[in-house]
């Protein structure tokens, strides 16, 4: 455990780290102009999503269950894949659904029921000194990545591109998938060979 | 809205995928974490790509889609080989390498 | 303009709702009877005439039923599963046209509530979704048979999208276009995606069966190995819900295998017959209802003729032959075209 001296700073650090959090978020939203708070329906929608998305992100952090968790991390790719519809990604969002929420998260929630995990209380421990610092560095991180970003695009790319909505269409990804990025496209193919063939021999018991 | 918002979320995403990570003690979820964040940076592309008019980095997405969905059917193969020998799934268990 | 985008697509989608809701409880009552009628039975014929008020009947029952829980289930899993399972089933119609517009009250009305573009791909997404609805009730449920009937499907669904998905490239590649108004569109006259994809219609028919866990592959619910599989520990309105969406699986998969297969509101050469418009839109409304109703009675009938597959037949014929099939498919049609357009 933690030496006595540094238990209560950082117990109070660590009350205090949501709040903080939130209210570094609130700061760098609302500060300078205040276009954000044009509550057109669009914002509305998506303010809601990634409060939903960022929700979703901390519950599964958090539950002990990993079904529970499963499920709000597929909570969380519904809402980032709603994001980017507001984005004008259609392809992008649909295709968000099709391979995440369908078929990596079945995936786990296979693995997480074959292995029947119901006993989750070996697996958790006390506040200890790892943990806290856990919570700190991830903090640290992201207000000093955030703050970076903020004042780095604080005046920049205030809209959406115009043309943004026939870029998100499948005919422009296809068409630039097959011309310009055909071979990244080829080794992807490979890519995901090697991971079928690795996951047999992994998962395999005897080969005869 | 500016792009900034998008990226601040997508910051907040990642920061609770490395959170995650670093707290969690079960495989699994630290490996959901993983997912969460490329999720995040998935966030980041879209957002420039749409702010920018430039499809290329809807074309990354695509490709970091495809690398996830490698990496998780390996992840889970290697995490069922690791409960198979191990009977656990704690990754502070599984820890033979380290002397 | 907003305004009446919102108060027309409402009225579809109530309308389309309720018909579905209603052709849920006749499905029902059409499987008990065709059922009847092939294993030389009466079937159920005692509640209104020729028992046509039994579905009525029926869902009065389950709602007044106790809604039992197990003592060791995770509750509000159990409780979300049935409702993942409806959402998905219902959600699935919002692409399907069901005819061309149609003139009404001055203003012409798609007859389809949301022309996405990517229909295809929306469709394959909430179809993948279907599992979570049937695993997590099998799972929630802590019930051995309940879990085994849930890990099967799973399995069987993962293993049937693949080939569902390649076998509807090959009418991609046919239309060039994902919207599945455009592909209704482009099956004019004889040109029915069924006469120039055949290979690309078994492959998908087969997979819709097994992704709607109807017989002959209706592994999950096995009943003389499996109990009542996922569903063994549901009971009342949310064992209800499951039946419910079962049965507009079965329609909704009917209404898109219509739809890219057997030329969807599409009836040949109906243009040339010189009639005037509104009744050339109810008729093609018509078409694609009887068409519809065809294929439910085809599921019904393939379920009352075939026996259960066993489970490694199943994952044999999805990976072994199925997906082989479907892949040839497509390397086939793309040379035919590449051939034909050059």
């Amino acid at each position: 455990m933690l030496p006595n001296w540094l238990a209560r700073p950082a117990l109070a650090g660590l009350g205090l780290s949501p709040g903080y959090s939130f209210i570094l978020y609130l700061a760098l939203i609302f500060n300078h102009n205040l276009n954000f708070l044009q509550f057109t329906f669009e914002n509305i929608l998506i303010l809601f999503f990634s409060l939903l998305a960022v929700f979703g992100a901390l519950m599964m952090v958090t539950r002990k269950n990993p079904i529970t968790s499963a499920l709000y991390l597929i909570l969380n790719f519904f809402c980032v894949s709603a994001i980017y519809l507001l984005l004008r990604a259609q392809f992008i969002a649909i295709i968000q659904v099709l391979v995440y929420a369908g078929a990596i998260m079945v995936l786990f929630l296979f693995v997480i029921m074959l292995l029947n995990l119901h006993d989750e209380s070996k697996l958790s421990e006390k506040i200890t000194y790892k943990k806290l610092s856990a919570i700190l560095i991830s903090l640290l991180l992201f207000s000093v990545l955030a703050i970076t970003v903020y004042f780095s695009y604080m005046n920049k790319y205030r809209e959406i591109h115009s043309s943004a909505e026939t870029i998100g269409t499948i005919e422009v990804i296809g068409n630039e998938l097959y011309t310009t990025f055909s071979f990244p496209f080829e080794l992807v193919s490979f890519v995901l060979l090697a991971a079928i063939v690795g996951a047999i021999v992994l998962a395999k018991k005897k080969f005869d | 809205m500016g792009i900034n918002y998008f990226l601040i979320l997508a910051l907040l995403l990642f920061s609770i995928g490395v959170a995650g990570v670093l707290l969690r003690r079960n495989a699994i979820i630290v490996f959901m974490c993983i997912e969460l964040m490329l999720n995040s940076v998935n966030l980041v592309f879209v957002s420039f790509s749409s702010y920018l008019g430039n499809s290329i980095g809807q074309i990354f997405v695509f490709f970091i889609m495809t690398v996830a969905a490698a990496e998780a059917a390996v992840g889970l193969a290697i995490i069922i080989a690791l409960f198979r020998n191990k009977e656990t799934i704690n990754i502070d268990e599984i820890n033979i390498l380290k002397w | 303009m907003i305004t009446e985008l919102i108060i027309t697509s409402t009225i579809k989608i109530t309308l389309v709702i309720i018909v579905i809701l209603t052709g849920v409880a006749y499905s029902v009552y059409a499987e008990r009877r065709i059922s009847a009628l092939i294993q030389n039975r009466i079937g159920p014929n005692r509640v209104g005439p020729a028992g046509l008020l039994q579905p009525i009947a029926d869902v009065l029952k389950l709602l007044l039923k106790e809604d039992i829980v197990p003592a060791k289930a995770t509750k509000p899993i159990h409780t979300l599963a049935p409702m993942i399972s409806i959402f998905v089933a219902l959600c699935t119609i919002a692409v399907v046209p069901f005819g061309d517009s149609i003139h009404l009250f001055s203003r012409d009305i798609r007859l389809q509530i949301a022309d996405v573009n990517i229909g295809i791909l929306y469709i394959l997404a909430l179809t993948s979704l279907g599992v979570y609805g049937i695993t997590l009730s099998g799972w929630s449920s802590n019930n051995k048979y309940s879990l085994f009937g849930g890990l099967r499907s799973s399995a069987q669904m993962i293993s049937y999208e693949l080939s569902m998905g390649l076998s509807v490239v090959g009418v991609i590649l046919m239309t060039g276009s994902l919207s599945l108004q455009d592909i209704v569109l482009h099956q004019f006259g004889w040109k029915w995606n069924i006469i120039l994809q055949p290979i690309g219609f078994i492959t998908f028919l087969v997979a819709a069966f097994a992704e709607t866990n109807r017989a002959p592959f209706d592994l999950p619910e096995a009943e003389p190995e499996l109990v009542g599989g996922y569903h063994t520990e549901y009971s009342s309105m949310k064992f209800a819900l499951f039946f419910l969406a079962e049965y507009a699986n079965m329609i909704v998969s009917s209404t898109v295998i219509v739809t890219l297969f057997l030329g969807g509101w599409q009836f040949p050469y109906l243009q040339t017959f010189g009639l005037p418009p509104l009744v050339v839109s109810l008729l093609q409304v018509f078409t694609f209802v009887i068409k519809v109703v065809a294929m439910i009675v085809f599921f019904i009938w393939v379920r009352w003729s075939i026996p259960r597959f066993r489970y490694d037949q199943l994952m044999n014929l999805g990976w072994k032959v199925m997906l082989p099939l479907a892949l040839a498919n497509i390397v086939i049609t793309a040379l035919l075209i590449a051939i034909f357009r050059s």
